[in-house]
């Protein structure tokens, strides 16, 4: 008998513990197959953020290291430049990577750390119960924004994936979604070219994906999926920013 | 063993070479430019990589990834500086990681001044952080006692996979002596390192626990590990002590200068001697309480801080059984031998 569909081996066997619906289930399975794919299981090691992302250490099947909150980029530097063998993934939210640590995420790019970088973008902060994020829209509620964020006060979501891309030394920085099995394709796509950059020795690569928080955005988790569609992506466009390796090949 | 005239900072830095140091990320602050500066080039030299970070922050954050690894890391920086590594140090102790960090200190609070001081003490040996954790704190009073112990630190980190501070002061990071530089030796990835692929057994490190019980059993062993420090590892030196009625109590560069002092007033029949702590932490408290207290009659406390800060450890030790004076210099201000000399004389007046 052929098996066609299976959980990877990249995932523990325990069940999850995300809320209904969110989309953090989805990263973790497509890394884990990615990582399954590209068979380089021992060689994985995750550096794990703090907020929802840290949830992810009891699921990934790898070799893990909890950063302290947004300094995964620099936890990752340290550890690949010592450890040049391991393949090394920093797995961040947004009010992790793109606000505390926005300084550790943007060096470690402009370095061009040869490390692979996950950002969950979801919108919001999600463990800490829904306060805004740099990535919250314009508009949005949030518990710290309960009449919305307002750019007068709180200025503008943040576009990291564009950011980077402004900088000389990224191998490859590309904006997907969690939200379809098409996007949910081509995100794995996406995943598995930045870790091959990294296996070859190619530099930095930054991978946002698009996320939910059907909790703290309070809405069905089927609605979050039209969200992301037609308001959370058209604010943050789906795309590749930059792809040296394409020049190169 | 080869002998070289260096600089403190740079001294302090091929000490670390020495010892197997593999990794340093910092950010420059004055006065410890020279260890970053000199790591940078030197390290690539024995196999091991440097990068200059983009804040001590981050530093701090780079040597926690880099001694997953099981590679010796260290950083370094000046007090303010080291405030910023406070995060990390944290993080460090609770994920059980080794690691030396060096606090070449500088005067405060604030951005106080680049000038040297010794005003980090309870910051050092009290609370580097949140939570509860302690570190090993050596506190050289030379140039080659700064060598030494930063040599050792990298024993004890691995030992206890706990951070080991040096705190050193301007002084010695700035200043010029011949050292004898100790043998270069190699420490191999421990078992619980993320070493390599080889192993079939996931690893982990990881900063936090899930249940408060697990948080608390860790705590518990923490606690453990100090006593063991009190018990084992505690150094000092008594300078002068059999005769002394006044005892004076300093560490590093302090210390140094008050050694001069000792020996002014001896010439001039004043029984006078040193007790001091190399290890700051865990602090030389039996030391100070076996001290014979029907011929010691003054403690006196020398600090270039102001107000003194290692009198809430001299009054622990010796329990209400000794007075305690205390002079210091601070803002920058290092403390001169003729002004020990004048508080020592007026010690001594007093004791009539």
């Amino acid at each position: 008998m052929k098996t066609l569909y299976t959980k990877p081996l990249s995932l523990r066997e325990n069940g999850h513990k995300y809320c209904p619906g969110c989309m953090h289930g989805i990263a973790n399975r497509i890394i884990g197959e990615a990582v399954d794919e590209l068979a380089i299981r021992r060689e994985m090691v995750g550096v794990i953020a703090v907020g929802c992302a840290n949830l992810s250490q009891l699921y990934f099947n790898f070799d893990l290291i909890g950063a302290a909150h947004g300094r995964a980029a620099a936890v990752a530097t340290g550890y690949k430049r010592m450890a040049k063998d391991r393949v090394v993934m920093c797995y961040q939210g947004d009010g992790d990577l793109a606000s505390i640590g926005i300084a550790e995420t943007l060096h470690a790019a402009n370095r061009g750390e040869n490390i692979t970088v996950i950002f969950i973008n979801n919108c919001i902060y999600g463990m800490t119960g829904g306060q805004m994020a740099p990535t919250t829209l314009i508009g949005q509620k949030s518990t710290t924004t309960i009449y919305g964020r307002n750019a007068s006060t709180e200025g503008y979501p943040i576009r990291m994936a564009e950011l980077i891309s402004q900088l000389e030394a990224p191998a490859y920085v590309a904006r997907f979604a969690l939200n379809s099995p098409r996007n949910i394709n081509d995100a794995k796509k996406g995943i598995k070219k930045a870790f091959t950059n990294q296996i070859n020795n190619k530099g930095y690569s930054f991978v946002e994906l698009l996320s939910n928080c059907p909790t703290n955005w309070k809405m069905n988790p089927k609605d979050t999926l039209d969200h992301v569609s037609n308001v959370t992506s058209k604010y943050f466009p789906l795309g590749v920013y930059r792809d040296k390796t394409e020049v190169e090949e | 063993m080869e002998r070289k005239f260096m600089k403190g900072n740079e001294a302090i830095a091929e000490a670390a070479v020495r010892a197997g140091c593999k990794f340093f990320a910092g950010y420059p602050i004055t006065p410890q430019n020279e260890i970053p500066e000199y790591l940078s080039w030197r390290l690539r030299e024995v196999g091991g990589d440097f990068v200059q970070a983009e804040s001590e922050v981050s530093a701090i954050n780079m040597v926690y990834g880099a001694a997953s690894s099981g590679k010796p890391s260290m950083t370094s920086s000046s007090s303010t500086g080291i405030s910023l590594k406070a995060e990390g140090m944290s993080y460090l102790a609770q994920a059980k990681l080794p690691a030396v960090i060096i606090n070449v200190g500088r005067c405060g609070p604030g951005l106080g001044g680049i000038l040297p001081a010794q005003s980090d003490y309870l910051f050092a040996t009290k609370a580097s952080g949140h939570g509860g954790f302690k570190m090993i704190v050596f506190a050289p009073s030379t140039v080659q006692e700064a060598v030494d112990l930063t040599y050792k630190s990298f024993d004890y980190a691995y030992r206890d996979r706990n951070p080991v501070m040096v705190l050193a002061d301007g002084v010695v990071g700035i200043m010029m002596e011949s050292v004898e530089l100790p043998d270069f030796k190699e420490i191999k990835a421990p078992d619980w390192a993320l070493s390599g692929t080889e192993n079939e057994e996931l690893k982990e490190i990881i900063p936090m626990c899930w249940s408060g019980e697990d948080l608390e059993r860790d705590n518990i062993e923490m606690a453990k590990m100090f006593r063991r420090w009190e018990e084992n590892d505690v150094q000092y030196e008594e300078y002068m002590l059999e005769d002394a009625e006044i005892v004076i109590a300093s560490y590093g560069t302090s210390a140094r200068i008050c050694k001069t002092v000792i020996k002014e007033a001896r010439k001039q029949g004043i029984k006078i001697g040193m007790l001091r702590p190399i290890t700051l932490n865990p602090f030389p408290y039996k030391a100070f309480e076996k001290l014979d207290k029907s011929i010691v009659r003054k403690i006196l406390i020398v600090e270039m801080t102001i107000p003194s800060q290692m009198i809430e450890d001299v009054e622990l030790g010796v329990k209400g059984q000794i007075e305690i004076d205390t002079f210091g210099r601070s803002g920058g201000v290092v403390i001169s031998p003729e002004e020990i000399l004048n508080k020592v004389l007026e010690v001594k007046e007093g004791l009539k």
